[in-house]
Protein backbone atom coordinates (compact mmCIF):
# COMPACT_ATOMS: atom_id res chain seq x y z
CA UNK A 1 0.00 0.00 0.00
CA UNK A 2 2.91 2.44 0.71
CA UNK A 3 4.31 2.02 -2.74
CA UNK A 4 0.67 3.02 -3.80
CA UNK A 5 1.10 6.41 -2.05
CA UNK A 6 4.32 6.73 -3.20
CA UNK A 7 3.13 6.62 -6.88
CA UNK A 8 0.25 8.78 -5.62
CA UNK A 9 2.29 11.78 -4.16
CA UNK A 10 4.80 11.77 -7.31
CA UNK A 11 2.46 12.04 -10.10
CA UNK A 12 0.34 14.63 -8.30
CA UNK A 13 3.71 16.46 -7.85
CA UNK A 14 4.53 15.55 -11.45
CA UNK A 15 1.11 16.06 -13.63
CA UNK A 16 0.77 19.45 -11.73
CA UNK A 17 4.30 20.58 -12.53
CA UNK A 18 3.72 19.79 -16.51
CA UNK A 19 0.34 21.34 -16.11
CA UNK A 20 1.86 24.40 -15.08
CA UNK A 21 5.13 24.65 -16.98
CA UNK A 22 3.62 25.98 -20.65
CA UNK A 23 1.11 28.68 -18.46
CA UNK A 24 3.96 29.71 -16.41
CA UNK A 25 6.39 30.35 -19.66
CA UNK A 26 4.56 32.01 -21.91
CA UNK A 27 1.47 33.67 -20.09
CA UNK A 28 0.60 36.96 -21.30
CA UNK A 29 2.77 36.67 -24.11
CA UNK A 30 1.40 37.48 -28.02
CA UNK A 31 3.07 34.96 -29.96
CA UNK A 32 4.48 35.61 -33.55
CA UNK A 33 3.00 34.67 -36.68
CA UNK A 34 4.89 31.35 -36.87
CA UNK A 35 4.39 30.90 -32.90
CA UNK A 36 0.63 31.24 -33.38
CA UNK A 37 0.24 29.12 -36.53
CA UNK A 38 2.24 26.09 -35.34
CA UNK A 39 -0.18 26.60 -31.83
CA UNK A 40 -3.42 26.27 -33.58
CA UNK A 41 -2.32 22.82 -35.02
CA UNK A 42 -1.55 21.51 -31.64
CA UNK A 43 -4.96 20.67 -31.43
CA UNK A 44 -5.89 18.99 -34.38
CA UNK A 45 -2.30 16.77 -34.32
CA UNK A 46 -2.85 15.33 -30.97
CA UNK A 47 -7.24 14.73 -31.80
CA UNK A 48 -6.09 12.88 -35.02
CA UNK A 49 -3.39 10.82 -32.38
CA UNK A 50 -6.48 10.45 -29.87
CA UNK A 51 -8.85 9.15 -32.09
CA UNK A 52 -6.29 6.66 -33.09
CA UNK A 53 -5.12 5.44 -29.61
CA UNK A 54 -8.70 5.38 -27.90
CA UNK A 55 -10.17 2.91 -30.89
CA UNK A 56 -6.84 0.57 -30.85
CA UNK A 57 -5.22 0.78 -27.64
CA UNK A 58 -4.05 -2.53 -25.88
CA UNK A 59 -4.08 -0.96 -22.93
CA UNK A 60 -0.20 -0.60 -22.47
CA UNK A 61 1.68 -0.65 -25.58
CA UNK A 62 0.65 -2.46 -28.43
CA UNK A 63 -2.53 -2.68 -31.21
CA UNK A 64 -5.37 -4.37 -30.24
CA UNK A 65 -8.13 -4.41 -33.27
CA UNK A 66 -11.55 -4.85 -31.60
CA UNK A 67 -15.51 -3.49 -31.45
CA UNK A 68 -14.05 -0.04 -30.80
CA UNK A 69 -14.04 0.19 -34.75
CA UNK A 70 -17.38 -0.37 -35.20
CA UNK A 71 -18.21 2.28 -32.86
CA UNK A 72 -16.02 4.65 -34.73
CA UNK A 73 -17.46 3.69 -37.91
CA UNK A 74 -21.05 4.51 -36.57
CA UNK A 75 -19.98 8.02 -35.15
CA UNK A 76 -18.58 8.48 -38.23
CA UNK A 77 -21.59 7.76 -39.96
CA UNK A 78 -23.61 10.11 -37.54
CA UNK A 79 -21.37 12.53 -38.17
CA UNK A 80 -21.83 12.45 -42.27
CA UNK A 81 -25.47 12.66 -41.15
CA UNK A 82 -24.58 15.92 -39.14
CA UNK A 83 -26.36 14.46 -36.06
CA UNK A 84 -26.35 16.32 -32.62
CA UNK A 85 -22.66 15.34 -30.79
CA UNK A 86 -25.32 13.46 -28.14
CA UNK A 87 -26.88 11.16 -30.96
CA UNK A 88 -22.97 10.58 -32.84
CA UNK A 89 -21.66 9.66 -29.33
CA UNK A 90 -24.49 7.38 -28.12
CA UNK A 91 -24.90 6.06 -31.41
CA UNK A 92 -20.93 4.87 -30.66
CA UNK A 93 -21.57 3.51 -27.57
CA UNK A 94 -24.55 1.60 -29.19
CA UNK A 95 -22.72 0.21 -32.08
CA UNK A 96 -19.91 -0.95 -29.88
CA UNK A 97 -21.76 -2.66 -27.51
CA UNK A 98 -23.94 -4.42 -29.93
CA UNK A 99 -20.66 -5.58 -31.58
CA UNK A 100 -19.74 -6.93 -28.35
CA UNK A 101 -22.87 -8.89 -27.86
CA UNK A 102 -22.31 -10.80 -31.46
CA UNK B 1 -15.84 38.72 -22.85
CA UNK B 2 -18.55 37.53 -21.07
CA UNK B 3 -16.19 34.84 -18.65
CA UNK B 4 -19.20 33.45 -16.27
CA UNK B 5 -21.09 32.71 -19.63
CA UNK B 6 -18.31 31.09 -21.29
CA UNK B 7 -17.83 28.73 -18.15
CA UNK B 8 -21.48 27.75 -18.69
CA UNK B 9 -20.86 27.33 -22.23
CA UNK B 10 -17.87 25.17 -21.37
CA UNK B 11 -19.84 22.79 -18.61
CA UNK B 12 -22.42 22.86 -21.72
CA UNK B 13 -19.87 21.37 -24.26
CA UNK B 14 -18.25 19.10 -21.66
CA UNK B 15 -21.69 17.75 -21.42
CA UNK B 16 -21.58 14.54 -23.84
CA UNK B 17 -18.59 13.52 -21.21
CA UNK B 18 -20.51 13.26 -17.92
CA UNK B 19 -21.42 9.85 -18.74
CA UNK B 20 -18.37 8.17 -20.42
CA UNK B 21 -15.75 10.30 -17.75
CA UNK B 22 -17.88 8.64 -14.54
CA UNK B 23 -18.00 5.41 -16.56
CA UNK B 24 -14.20 5.41 -16.75
CA UNK B 25 -13.58 6.34 -13.44
CA UNK B 26 -15.73 3.83 -12.01
CA UNK B 27 -13.44 1.29 -13.70
CA UNK B 28 -10.45 2.78 -12.58
CA UNK B 29 -12.43 2.34 -9.09
CA UNK B 30 -12.80 -1.24 -9.79
CA UNK B 31 -9.64 -2.07 -10.90
CA UNK B 32 -7.36 -0.05 -8.57
CA UNK B 33 -9.00 -0.75 -5.40
CA UNK B 34 -7.35 -4.55 -5.18
CA UNK B 35 -3.95 -3.32 -5.96
CA UNK B 36 -4.18 -0.03 -4.19
CA UNK B 37 -6.47 0.07 -1.80
CA UNK B 38 -9.60 1.59 -1.07
CA UNK B 39 -8.44 5.30 -0.16
CA UNK B 40 -5.68 5.82 -2.62
CA UNK B 41 -7.59 5.50 -5.68
CA UNK B 42 -9.69 8.42 -4.75
CA UNK B 43 -6.86 10.31 -3.45
CA UNK B 44 -5.44 10.03 -7.00
CA UNK B 45 -8.55 11.13 -8.94
CA UNK B 46 -8.89 14.28 -6.99
CA UNK B 47 -4.87 14.79 -6.90
CA UNK B 48 -3.28 13.74 -10.42
CA UNK B 49 -7.16 14.02 -12.52
CA UNK B 50 -5.59 12.35 -15.68
CA UNK B 51 -7.25 9.30 -16.88
CA UNK B 52 -4.48 8.17 -18.75
CA UNK B 53 -1.75 8.56 -16.37
CA UNK B 54 -3.42 6.76 -13.82
CA UNK B 55 -4.22 3.99 -15.98
CA UNK B 56 -1.27 3.80 -16.64
CA UNK B 57 0.37 3.74 -13.39
CA UNK B 58 -2.32 1.75 -12.08
CA UNK B 59 -1.66 -1.21 -15.25
CA UNK B 60 1.89 -1.12 -13.88
CA UNK B 61 1.91 -2.04 -10.60
CA UNK B 62 -1.06 -4.68 -11.25
CA UNK B 63 1.48 -6.59 -13.18
CA UNK B 64 3.56 -6.35 -9.83
CA UNK B 65 5.91 -3.73 -11.24
CA UNK B 66 7.45 -1.51 -8.89
CA UNK B 67 6.80 2.97 -7.42
CA UNK B 68 9.53 3.31 -10.09
CA UNK B 69 8.51 2.29 -13.35
CA UNK B 70 4.57 2.83 -12.38
CA UNK B 71 5.99 6.50 -12.04
CA UNK B 72 7.31 6.64 -15.39
CA UNK B 73 4.51 5.27 -17.07
CA UNK B 74 2.33 8.01 -15.97
CA UNK B 75 4.74 10.58 -16.19
CA UNK B 76 5.18 9.58 -19.91
CA UNK B 77 1.29 9.62 -20.69
CA UNK B 78 1.95 13.42 -18.59
CA UNK B 79 4.58 14.58 -20.61
CA UNK B 80 1.93 15.92 -23.43
CA UNK B 81 0.73 18.38 -20.78
CA UNK B 82 3.79 20.23 -21.98
CA UNK B 83 3.32 20.84 -25.50
CA UNK B 84 -0.39 21.11 -24.79
CA UNK B 85 0.70 24.05 -22.21
CA UNK B 86 2.91 25.80 -24.16
CA UNK B 87 -0.10 26.53 -26.81
CA UNK B 88 -2.18 27.36 -24.08
CA UNK B 89 -0.17 29.69 -22.26
CA UNK B 90 -0.35 32.88 -24.24
CA UNK B 91 -4.61 32.66 -23.79
CA UNK B 92 -3.82 32.82 -19.66
CA UNK B 93 -4.10 35.68 -17.74
CA UNK B 94 -2.59 36.95 -13.76
CA UNK B 95 0.61 36.39 -12.34
CA UNK B 96 2.72 33.00 -12.63
CA UNK B 97 0.59 31.20 -9.43
CA UNK B 98 -2.77 32.44 -11.30
CA UNK B 99 -1.37 30.56 -14.42
CA UNK B 100 -0.04 27.73 -12.69
CA UNK B 101 -3.79 27.19 -11.05
CA UNK B 102 -5.51 27.50 -14.20
CA UNK B 103 -3.25 25.25 -16.03
CA UNK B 104 -4.08 22.48 -13.98
CA UNK B 105 -7.41 22.70 -15.94
CA UNK B 106 -5.40 21.30 -18.83
CA UNK B 107 -7.66 17.94 -19.74
CA UNK B 108 -7.86 16.27 -23.40
CA UNK B 109 -11.21 17.40 -24.04
CA UNK B 110 -11.28 20.65 -22.61
CA UNK B 111 -8.45 21.81 -24.10
CA UNK B 112 -9.90 20.60 -27.92
CA UNK B 113 -13.50 22.61 -26.80
CA UNK B 114 -11.25 25.90 -25.57
CA UNK B 115 -9.62 25.95 -28.74
CA UNK B 116 -10.71 29.19 -31.01
CA UNK B 117 -8.51 26.88 -34.37
CA UNK B 118 -6.33 30.44 -34.68
CA UNK B 119 -4.04 29.88 -31.72
CA UNK B 120 -5.84 31.38 -29.25
CA UNK B 121 -7.88 29.03 -25.95
CA UNK B 122 -11.06 30.40 -24.30
CA UNK B 123 -10.74 29.71 -20.47
CA UNK B 124 -13.65 30.13 -19.62
CA UNK B 125 -14.95 27.31 -21.65
CA UNK B 126 -11.37 25.55 -20.59
CA UNK B 127 -12.37 25.72 -17.00
CA UNK B 128 -16.30 25.32 -17.14
CA UNK B 129 -15.43 21.75 -19.32
CA UNK B 130 -12.86 20.67 -16.94
CA UNK B 131 -15.06 20.91 -13.81
CA UNK B 132 -17.67 18.49 -15.32
CA UNK B 133 -15.43 15.84 -16.00
CA UNK B 134 -13.72 16.55 -13.06
CA UNK B 135 -16.57 15.99 -10.72
CA UNK B 136 -17.94 12.94 -13.08
CA UNK B 137 -14.32 11.55 -12.71
CA UNK B 138 -13.86 11.34 -8.83
CA UNK B 139 -17.36 10.98 -8.37
CA UNK B 140 -17.26 7.10 -10.99
CA UNK B 141 -13.86 6.62 -8.93
CA UNK B 142 -15.97 6.65 -5.74
CA UNK B 143 -18.51 4.70 -6.64
CA UNK B 144 -15.92 1.95 -8.44
CA UNK B 145 -13.60 1.52 -4.91
CA UNK B 146 -17.12 1.40 -3.15
CA UNK B 147 -19.52 -0.66 -5.07
CA UNK B 148 -17.04 -2.46 -7.58
CA UNK B 149 -17.39 -6.09 -7.20
CA UNK B 150 -21.43 -5.83 -7.69
CA UNK B 151 -21.40 -3.00 -10.63
CA UNK B 152 -19.11 -5.50 -13.61
CA UNK B 153 -17.59 -4.40 -16.38
CA UNK B 154 -18.44 -0.84 -17.79
CA UNK B 155 -17.25 -2.12 -20.91
CA UNK B 156 -19.68 -3.85 -21.80
CA UNK B 157 -22.26 -0.77 -22.60
CA UNK B 158 -19.90 0.57 -25.23
CA UNK B 159 -18.70 3.31 -22.61
CA UNK B 160 -15.24 3.03 -23.83
CA UNK B 161 -16.37 3.83 -27.61
CA UNK B 162 -17.62 7.23 -26.66
CA UNK B 163 -14.13 8.77 -26.35
CA UNK B 164 -13.41 7.53 -30.18
CA UNK B 165 -16.72 9.12 -31.39
CA UNK B 166 -16.54 12.78 -29.42
CA UNK B 167 -12.41 13.01 -30.06
CA UNK B 168 -13.67 12.19 -33.82
CA UNK B 169 -16.19 14.74 -33.80
CA UNK B 170 -13.98 17.08 -32.42
CA UNK B 171 -11.23 16.67 -34.88
CA UNK B 172 -14.04 17.66 -37.99
CA UNK B 173 -14.65 20.64 -35.93
CA UNK B 174 -11.16 21.76 -35.71
CA UNK B 175 -10.21 20.41 -39.54
CA UNK B 176 -11.06 24.42 -40.54
CA UNK B 177 -7.92 24.18 -42.69
CA UNK B 178 -5.94 22.75 -45.13
CA UNK B 179 -3.14 22.60 -42.43
CA UNK B 180 -5.42 21.83 -39.92
CA UNK B 181 -6.34 18.42 -41.58
CA UNK B 182 -3.33 17.91 -42.34
CA UNK B 183 -1.81 18.60 -38.94
CA UNK B 184 -4.83 15.76 -38.07
CA UNK B 185 -4.12 12.66 -40.29
CA UNK B 186 -0.12 13.34 -39.55
CA UNK B 187 -0.74 13.38 -35.71
CA UNK B 188 -3.20 9.69 -36.44
CA UNK B 189 -0.27 8.45 -38.49
CA UNK B 190 2.78 9.00 -36.28
CA UNK B 191 0.32 7.47 -33.48
CA UNK B 192 -0.97 4.35 -35.42
CA UNK B 193 3.14 4.28 -36.45
CA UNK B 194 4.37 4.23 -33.12
CA UNK B 195 1.67 2.71 -30.92
CA UNK B 196 3.09 -0.92 -31.27
CA UNK B 197 6.81 -0.35 -29.85
CA UNK B 198 6.67 2.47 -27.75
CA UNK B 199 5.67 2.69 -24.13
CA UNK B 200 1.88 4.40 -23.64
CA UNK B 201 2.08 8.18 -23.96
CA UNK B 202 4.60 7.93 -26.37
CA UNK B 203 2.51 8.45 -29.40
CA UNK B 204 0.59 11.02 -28.31
CA UNK B 205 3.57 13.03 -27.57
CA UNK B 206 5.27 12.48 -30.69
CA UNK B 207 2.00 13.40 -32.43
CA UNK B 208 2.09 16.98 -30.98
CA UNK B 209 4.82 17.42 -33.46
CA UNK B 210 2.80 17.28 -36.57
CA UNK B 211 2.00 20.56 -35.36
CA UNK B 212 5.19 21.84 -37.20
CA UNK B 213 3.67 21.49 -40.19
CA UNK B 214 2.35 25.67 -39.17
CA UNK B 215 5.98 26.81 -39.48
CA UNK B 216 5.56 26.46 -43.72
CA UNK B 217 3.69 29.18 -45.04
CA UNK B 218 0.10 29.16 -45.56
Amino acid sequence: MTTAWIVVAVLFVGTASMRAAGPVAFGGRSLSGRGAAVVALVAPAILGALVVYETVSAGGSGIELDARLVGLAAGALALVLRLPLIVVVLAAAAATALARLL
Amino acid sequence: MDEHSNVSAGMRAGLPLLLPTLALGVSFGVLARPVMGPAAPIAMSILVFSGAAQFAALSVLAAGGGALAAITAGMLMNARWLPMGFAIGPSLRGGPLARAAQGQTIVDASFVIASRGDGSFDRGLLMGATAVQGVAWVSGTVIGVLAGPVLGDPGSLGLDAIFVAFYLALLIEEARSRRAVVAGLAGAAIAFALMPFTPPGVPIIAASLAALVGLRSA
